[in-house]
């Protein structure tokens, strides 16, 4: 290519750097473009990969009939016994899902009130300085390990609960929840101070002209604005409350059985997986019924999040068109 | 007017009661922050001597410190960053510089990183297990003819578990960085004859330095603090030695809190040395953490003044 342009004028002379080095450079070009594509298309790849390989470990439950004999999809729920490691082992999921639904329930009772009142006290009331403490203070919260939280819960706060109310043991369903609680708080927090902070501050200033007090203006009106992004924190505070591992484990005392309080002493599906996956013998039909677990986990969990991305999608749809 | 003189002064205390409870709730979260962290410094604060910083524990762990445990996780979060970082940074440029918004593969791309980031962490170490250990260790020793090498759990399974697990994080804050790059300096760049690459290279990134830093950190951040991916994908209960190569396992802190907290035959023994340990790990945590903010605080700031 080179030699071509030189034959020419003396102008042209100026160009053959480029062109010489034209073919490999678009060459070259393409091949960074493939490279970037492919670190793109690995976090697509590392979520098919992980339905893919937790399912797999779990299939000998829907195929192998030896599993079947011990593990069983109707097996889960026609015994109320989760008994893995006994002479005749019971898989019965039905206290382990009870016992999530209802450390989930007691977190989402102290989470969602505090979580949403102060996204409104934030933006809606508090000076700037206030504000200034209130979001680096929650970015705190949310920074705590969640062993950290486990940890304070079961040295702790299981203490003080007990004392206060002298009900069932010391690690109960309670004692997790509250602690799950401080887990799941930022994450509503922030999800719904960010939706209240996009209502246009015209929607306020309409509302106070019209003659509606502080309160009235963000209670009847930034709030429904902004109800479809605060639906979406509270949905991903579930999201972390249902998948939270090391709080439940450590502070809700691991026992599986069927009760109705929330001072009794409950497994959760999380805390059975990182309690037993140590002990277990691969291949076992336990360890396939560990993975089933965490698919299941996975399914509740994926499908929570989606619903939370439509509630984002709708609030910005409705946000963009005003 | 009327409508709301209607009401009267009953609707002025339930404005005032209203603003005052949503106060109260805002306070309570700072509140319980510091009950965590003033409790962990009060019984926490006197265990940290250079002794407990350097040394390994000792008496079924009621004695001695917890140097082992700072090098596993200092081992695992900078072999994770090194796993993560070209990754998490190559997807955002591809993403932000060169794919189509509205492309099928774009969307299918955002709609995974958004998911894989609300992945229970629990999931993650099953993954980790399954994918990792028994089925790229396990072929791995097959093929190499070893002996089991691979196939069990490792410093390099656990990294790599954290590594997908926070690699959305680097992603989104490395994006938020390329977004901060004004438009006139790619078509400045561009006009002069540079490539794409080129331009990526020597414009945006150092540009974007502040933002893949700080993915980099929040990452660290959590990587350090997570416990459930690497409980069965590599962490040790308590090891005699330090690890020194990738295939062996590793003391982390995060569950060395766990196993100090939940499997001690002598709670009251460890207790000194576990408020020590939590300690550590919050001042870890909180000290990353800050940085990212700084950090992000000085980003949003340059993209606030773009206008």
């Amino acid at each position: 290519m080179s030699s071509v342009a030189t034959t020419g004028e003396d102008r042209i002379r100026v160009l053959p750097p480029i062109t010489k080095t034209g073919g490999g450079r678009v060459g070259r070009e393409r091949a960074i473009v493939a490279v970037l594509g492919f670190c793109a298309v690995l976090a697509m790849v590392g979520l098919l990969l992980i339905i893919l390989f937790v399912f797999r470990e779990a299939l000998p439950i829907f195929i192998d009939r030896a599993t079947q004999a011990e593990a069983s999809i109707r097996g889960f729920f026609s015994t109320p016994f989760w008994q893995p490691v006994s002479d005749t082992p019971k898989y019965g999921l039905t206290p382990l899902l009870l016992g999530t639904f209802k450390v989930t329930m007691v977190a989402m009772i102290f989470a969602v009130p505090i979580a949403i009142l102060a996204a409104i006290f934030t933006s809606e009331f508090a000076p700037v300085r206030i504000r200034e403490i209130i979001k680096p203070a929650v970015e705190m919260l949310a920074g705590v390990p969640s062993v950290v939280l486990g940890f304070f819960a079961l040295i702790v706060l299981a203490t003080w609960i007990h004392t206060l109310t002298h009900q069932g043991t010391r690690l109960n369903a309670m004692n997790a929840g509250v602690a799950l609680a401080l887990a799941s708080i930022p994450t509503i927090f922030s999800v719904s101070e960010d939706a209240l902070r996009a209502v246009p501050n015209s929607f306020r200033e309409a509302s106070l002209a019209l003659g509606a007090s502080k309160w009235q203006t963000a209670w009847h009106v930034t709030l429904p604005a902004a109800a479809a992004g605060v639906s979406a924190g509270v949905l991903l505070g579930l999201a972390r409350a249902v998948g939270e591992t090391m709080i439940v484990l450590m502070a809700s005392g691991n026992a599986a059985m069927i009760s109705g309080s929330a001072f009794d002493s409950v497994r959760t599906f999380s805390a059975t997986i990182a309690a037993e996956m140590g002990e277990v013998v691969v291949g076992s039909a336990h360890y396939s019924t560990l993975f089933f677990i965490g698919g299941l986990l996975f399914t509740l969990i994926f499908m929570i999040n989606v619903c939370a991305g439509l509630f984002v999608e709708r609030l910005r749809r409705k946000l963009r068109s005003n | 007017m009327s409508v709301v003189d209607r009401r009267g002064p009953a609707s002025l205390y339930l404005g005032s009661g209203f603003i005052i409870l949503s106060g109260i709730a805002a306070f309570l979260i700072i509140a319980m922050l510091a009950v965590i962290v003033g409790n962990v410094l009060i019984f926490g604060a006197h265990t940290i001597t250079w002794d407990f910083l350097s040394s390994a524990p000792r008496e079924g762990m009621t004695k001695g410190g917890i140097f082992p445990a700072i090098f596993g996780t200092s081992a695992l979060v900078i072999l994770m960053v090194i796993f993560l970082i070209p990754f998490g940074v190559g997807a955002a440029i591809y993403l932000h510089e060169y794919a189509s918004p509205n492309s099928r593969l774009t969307k299918m791309v955002r709609f995974a990183i958004s998911n894989l980031a609300g992945v229970p962490s629990i999931v993650f170490g099953l993954f980790g297990l399954g994918f990792f250990i028994q089925f790229v260790g396990r072929n791995m020793d097959r093929v190499m003819g070893l002996d089991v090498v691979w196939g069990r759990p490792a410093l390099i399974w656990a990294a790599l578990t954290l590594a997908l697990l926070n690699l959305p994080v680097v992603i989104v804050t490395a994006e938020e960085a390329l977004r901060t790059v004004p438009r006139h300096m790619r078509e400045a760049s561009l006009a002069l004859g540079a490539t794409r690459w080129q331009t990526v290279r020597s414009v945006l990134l150092p540009q974007a330095m502040p933002g893949i830093l700080t993915g980099a950190i929040l990452s660290v951040a959590r990587g350090a603090g997570e416990v459930a991916p690497i409980m069965f994908t590599g962490a040790a209960y308590f090891l005699p030695y330090l690890p020194h190569s990738p295939t062996d396992q590793f003391m982390e802190l995060g569950y060395h809190v766990y196993v100090m907290a939940t499997q001690s035959p002598n709670i009251e023994a460890t207790r000194p040395l576990l408020y020590g340990t939590v300690l550590v790990l919050l001042i870890l945590t909180f000290l990353l953490n800050l940085a990212a903010v700084l950090l992000r605080a000085r980003l949003r700031a340059r993209l606030a003044g773009r206008g």
